[in-house]
């Protein structure tokens, strides 16, 4: 290489670090572009698809669209939602609860058929949200059109825990005006997904 | 006595390579001169985008042999295909490469469909060309950056992700995702274009044009750059060929490939673009063709945009799919190159079979040649112009 040659690579490179120096310096002047979180928040996420949530009725903000049939629980391919449906023979409101925690289960494919009779809102829904992988396929197969994707981002949480959302409780407070309970009040009546189970 | 006499005839034993590491290592015999080295490039390693491991044998600073090792993230995406239901592994597709997501989104989709002869509306089509061009963008951005970083320079890296993340939010409005979409549904798209959505994308297609121009002066032109991209990583087009190389490898090296005019799907004969090529063959000219390609997409989209019509946006279908025995094939042209899945039915309700052909996989086979020869510095430049996502190759 000879010097001439030499001298003009060096230029080269002093030209490029002049340039590059020029275009930092433009920006620098510039004002931040950054979203500072906990001071600033995006405000972009209208449409942004969180965790599902429960759809209530029209007319009754404290119960659900949904029918328990159990269709999103066998979409979900991680089998992250648990619905249990209230018991068959419908019994007084007061000891509902506590006869479908006996009989309570997530809904084995086979029993969907049998069709049931209106107005079965679940007496549980549980959404593991550390298994969700925010497909949609329960949204889109559900027939009464009860589930829909939170704008819910900003979820923190210490253990697994944490991420058992009870969707029943969620949908009743948000009617209450109140803002949703991260964990389950009574970590007994919150039921393990069958996560195990073999796919049918 | 007797088993003295075989003792002492019996060759010497192999001597214990156990400390080298596994069997992949054990490969790489140590040369006996004691002047050959063997590296380990990897797996966690800054320019490897991903758990990558390669091991070298170095001669000094330069490499006498260079081997991937894959498979650090195989997550067995084929297997899981069989063990769910046609829709249930839509997710999965978003998560082979988180880079452009939407790609093997539709070519998945693309071939149940294509199997089950479902049609897919007008306006669904526009929507699909519009943000898997956007994604093909923001994944070419993230590989500049990377690239950059790769070869020491940080700045860049910096001004991508300004970029991107305005792309990122452009497509979390129709999406929902920021990375490891799932939006396309067979015969259609989960979500239609929200009112802002058009607006919005024409003013990031202004700031992305004005922004190309100082990409260009900061980057491109820079000395520095130029010498470590230069004449590195030669890839003739024999050597492409060989190996399967697609995307901007293959047009990198002169051959005018690309998977959107050669097998056109979807609505891409409708609109006009072209196929950048360089005849260079270094890693320069791989750089290039990514370069160019973003302002391509840029125009395509615009041309999306300019006449998507109005109309439904999920085709006709039955709710569950159950496809006729048989298989079909979908390629789509992923930023990183040909996509393909390939889907078998035995007509229940899961596939029998879906094959994924990931692009970067044949790409990264070229790096062992490439890579010979070359200096340690280099083989990273080669690398990153590859421009490899491991999760897609390991898959």
């Amino acid at each position: 290489m000879s010097v001439s040659n030499s001298f003009k690579d060096a230029w080269n490179y002093a030209k490029s670090l002049l340039i590059g120096l020029g275009v930092t310096g433009k920006n620098f002047v510039k004002p931040t572009i950054t979203v500072i979180y906990p001071w600033q928040q995006v405000d972009n996420l209208s449409t942004y698809r969180g965790h599902v949530e429960l759809i209530p009725k029209d007319d009754d903000p404290f119960t659900p669209r949904c029918v328990a049939c159990g269709a999103c629980a066998d979409a979900c391919p991680s089998r992250c939602l648990s619905v249990v449906a209230p018991p068959k023979t419908p019994k007084p409101k007061a000891d509902a609860p506590a006869a479908a925690l006996v009989e309570g289960r997530v809904i084995p494919k086979t029993e969907k058929a049998a069709a049931p009779e209106k107005s079965r809102a679940p007496v549980q829904f549980f959404l593991d949200y550390s298994l969700c992988s925010l497909c949609g396929q329960c949204e889109r197969v559900c027939p009464a059109k009860s589930l829909r994707f939170s704008n819910n981002v900003y979820l923190i949480g210490h253990s697994r825990e944490d991420f058992r959302i009870d969707l029943l409780a969620r949908m009743r407070s948000q009617a209450d005006g109140k803002s949703a309970p991260s964990r389950p009040r009574t970590p007994e009546s919150a039921p393990v997904p069958e996560t195990e189970k073999e796919p049918a | 006595m007797r088993d003295q006499t075989a003792a002492a005839a019996a060759p010497t034993p192999p001597v214990d390579m156990s400390f080298w590491g596994d069997s992949y290592a054990a490969r790489f015999e140590p040369d006996p001169s004691g002047e050959r080295m063997i590296v380990n490039m990897g797996p966690q390693h800054p320019s490897t985008h991903g758990v990558l491991r390669v091991l070298l044998e170095l001669d000094g600073e330069y490499i006498v042999r260079a081997e991937p090792v894959l498979g650090y993230i195989h997550r067995m995406h084929e297997w899981m295909a069989e063990n769910r239901t046609y829709a249930q592994f839509i997710p999965n597709m978003g998560r082979v490469d988180y880079l452009h997501a939407l790609a093997w989104n539709w070519a998945y989709v693309g071939a149940v469909e294509r199997l089950t002869g479902m049609e897919v509306p007008e306006r669904a089509e526009y929507i699909r060309v519009i943000t898997c061009e956007l994604n093909r963008i923001s994944s070419h951005l993230l590989w500049w950056g990377a690239y950059l970083l790769d070869l020491g320079a940080f700045t860049p890296i910096m001004y991508a992700f300004d970029d991107r993340e305005r792309i990122l939010d452009i497509l979390q409005m129709v999406t929902g995702s920021r990375l490891t979409y799932s939006s396309f549904t067979f015969g259609g798209v989960s979500m239609d274009l929200p009112p802002q959505f058009i607006p919005k994308t024409r003013e990031f297609i202004a700031t992305l044009r004005s922004r190309l121009p100082m990409y260009k002066d900061l980057v491109t032109d820079n000395g520095i750059l130029r010498g470590r991209c230069e004449g590195i990583g030669i890839l003739d087009l024999d050597t492409a060929r060989r190996y399967g190389a697609t995307g901007p490898c293959l047009r990198g090296s002169g051959q005018a490939y690309d998977v959107r005019r050669a097998e056109p799907y979807s609505i891409y004969d409708r609109f006009e673009y072209r196929i950048p090529t360089e005849s260079a063959c270094d890693a320069m000219a791989r750089y290039y063709v990514r370069l160019s390609e973003i302002d391509e997409s840029l125009s395509i989209v615009e041309q999306a945009m300019d006449s998507i019509p109005e109309g439904p946006i999920q085709g006709k279908g039955p709710r569950k799919i159950r496809p006729p025995k048989g298989e079909a094939c979908f390629a789509v042209e992923g930023a990183r190159g040909k996509i393909m899945v390939m889907v078998q039915s035995d007509g229940g309700p899961m596939p029998y079979r879906v094959k994924l052909r990931a692009p970067g996989f044949s790409n990264l086979s070229l790096f062992a040649e490439l890579a010979q020869g070359t200096l340690v510095s280099d083989a990273v430049s080669i690398l990153g112009s590859l421009d490899l996502v491991i999760p897609e190759i390991d898959r």
